[in-house]
């Protein structure tokens, strides 16, 4: 009985912050989807299911999916290869390796915020310093999502790095030592032994890297306000937009249930794609 | 960087060098002392590529904005202004904001620490009616991402008055499930003749918490506090969604504001975005150690 109180005590500051924060605000999530409000707030009224209909079934809905998964398909490959790129790279005993550790690592400093804004620098389509780079220029509607991928793959590159780092230091030195006598050269080492046995860490950045890319919200903030035309307005983007506005906060909470089952689908399928690929990769 | 040290850990273990010819060729000193300057050759070619945008940025925020503009924009700067970054501090008040930035993370990292050190203790050692529930409720904050109660959650803190306000930016994350699993993945590797021994010694819960199990998991601890003080002080849709007013702005809010100057300030942008980085770099260069064990964990095993 003191043992259940104890414990109770325990946990009672983190299930207030719960209680509140996440389990009511999921009961509120779903109720305000089912209201309407005026242009005020001052006033809310019952639309019923029909919101949810509209606003899933909807082209706006259907658009920020289908961006944010663009988003998802630049960045998280690239940011991947490169990753395992510079780890491979820094994974050696060389004479002042560790700086470049350092240097590969670096980005792990800067929030998304500040990167955004290293890379506004670099490709805002007024006076960036590639603006005329076209394939990741803001200024057009096809190519403006590859300049904020750009901006979080190098954001990410220092945690993927350092990810991928300890991966690689994790490999027995037996295990390589056995390859090399059985005369494998290194880049078959590198492929048949090494990236097998990465393959649960690679596992990890790919869910991290796409939860990172389905959250991506500064970059597009400061980058492109979601713009030319809407093109870079991702689901999180464009709830952040409607729930601002007192008259379409339904319509965003709607988009956030719409979130919730994206976000639950989606962890579903990496589970149940990945898993069996992982680890034995023996084809 | 912080992972150096266990790079020469591994090597000085190992008889054989990565990358090293296989043994029934005779490696000539002129093939590896090749071989050694093409690595050298890709580091540093990899080693540009990564800092070229912050290069970029160090000139674009310390060139005159129209000279550098004028003279086609070189990888130099361009009639250096030196005290940009006092200017840059005072337009965009950034002594304030990165107040506001400091107060709010150091708020949500103690309390994260605390709520998560006591609700791991509770799921490590105790055993209390409804626990399996309890856990359950903790597992499932952590399946989604806060942009999915974004929208209720301007509502609450709305409702509350705690729009612009400190609590408004803090409150909602007093708590997180990632250090209380964590903290209580540490708590169970604590040996059991330890507890006993605890107990036979007449310690209660909070005296054994406190004397013994906090400080056999402080390496754990330690991670999970720079990883959560990095993940409040980075915040971004939060602090942007319930602070209108500009007074009450988290330094990473107030960069957006200022990299959107007119074009003859432009520097002032880019130099903000490095006052507001630099503390955050001096801070994981301290606690490197910390910040690469606690991003890792649970990515790499053993």
């Amino acid at each position: 009985m003191r043992e259940a109180l104890t414990a109770y005590a325990m946990l009672a500051p983190s299930l207030i912050v719960f209680g509140v924060f996440f389990f009511y605000a999921l009961y509120e999530l779903g109720r305000l989807g089912f209201h309407e409000r005026n242009r005020t707030g001052t006033r809310e009224r019952w639309v019923g299911v029909e919101q949810y209909t509209d606003v899933l079934g909807g082209d706006a809905f259907r658009d920020g999916l289908f961006i944010t998964l663009q988003f998802v398909v630049w960045t998280v490959p690239a940011g991947l290869v490169l990753g395992v790129l510079l780890a491979v790279a820094a994974h050696r005993r060389l004479k002042g390796i560790r700086f470049f550790q350092t240097v590969f690592a670096s980005t792990v400093a800067t929030s998304v915020a500040v990167a955004s804004v290293i890379f506004f620098v670099l490709i805002n389509p007024s006076v960036g310093y590639l603006r005329e780079v076209d394939f990741i220029s803001l200024e057009s509607t096809s190519s403006a999502i590859r300049g904020v991928a750009l901006s979080s793959i190098w954001q990410n590159l220092g945690l993927t790095f350092i990810i991928v780092l300890a991966g690689l230091q994790a490999v027995p030195d037996e295990v390589l030592e056995a390859a090399t006598l059985d005369g494998y050269g290194p880049i078959r080492r590198f492929f048949r032994v090494t990236l097998p046995l990465l393959s649960p860490t690679l596992l990890f950045l790919v869910v991290v890297l796409t939860v990172f890319a389905f959250q991506a919200f500064a970059q597009i903030d400061i980058l492109t306000q979601g713009g030319p035309a809407g093109s870079t307005e991702t689901l999180v983007f464009k709830i952040f937009r409607l729930a601002l506005e007192p008259r379409t906060v339904g319509e965003a909470a709607v988009m956030g249930v719409g979130l919730f089952f994206v976000t639950l689908v989606v962890a579903l399928g990496q589970f149940l794609l990945i898993e069996r690929r992982v680890h034995y990769g023996d084809r | 960087m912080a992972t150096a040290d266990t790079i020469t850990e591994v090597e000085t273990a190992s008889k054989v060098e990565l990358g090293s010819t296989p043994t029934n060729e005779r490696p000539g000193r002129r093939n590896r002392v090749l071989r050694t300057v093409g690595w050298y050759a890709l580091l540093s070619v990899l080693a540009f590529l990564v800092l070229f945008p912050v290069w970029m940025t160090i000139v674009r925020a310390l060139s005159a904005s129209l000279p550098y503009l004028s003279a086609g924009q070189p990888v130099y700067p361009v009639e250096p202004e030196w005290d940009i970054f006092s200017r840059a501090w005072s337009r965009g008040n950034m002594g304030r904001h990165l107040l506001i930035s400091a107060a709010v993370t150091l708020i949500i990292a103690i309390a994260q620490l605390v709520t998560s050190v006591l609700a791991a203790y509770a799921f490590a050692f105790l055993r209390f009616p409804f626990k399996r529930v309890l856990f359950a409720a903790f597992i499932a904050t952590l399946m989604l991402p806060i942009e999915v109660t974004l929208v209720p959650n301007i509502e609450i803190i709305d409702t509350l008055g705690w729009k612009n306000t400190i609590q408004g930016l803090t409150v909602p994350f007093l708590a997180t499930a990632i250090g209380t699993f964590l903290i209580r993945q540490g708590f169970l590797g604590i040996p059991k003749d330890l507890r006993d021994a605890a107990r036979l010694d007449g310690f209660g819960n909070l005296q054994f918490l406190w004397r013994v199990a906090i400080p056999v998991t402080r390496p754990v601890i330690a991670s999970f506090a720079v990883i959560s003080f990095l993940a409040a002080w980075n915040q971004y849709l939060w602090p942007r969604a319930i602070t209108q007013e500009e007074a009450m702005s988290t330094v990473q809010i107030i960069l957006r504001p200022l990299a959107a100057a007119a074009v003859g300030e432009f520097n002032i942008g880019p130099a903000a975005a490095i006052i507001a980085a630099l503390p955050i770099l001096i801070l994981l260069i301290v606690f490197q150690r910390q910040l690469v064990r606690g991003l890792t964990a649970g990515a790499v095993k053993g």
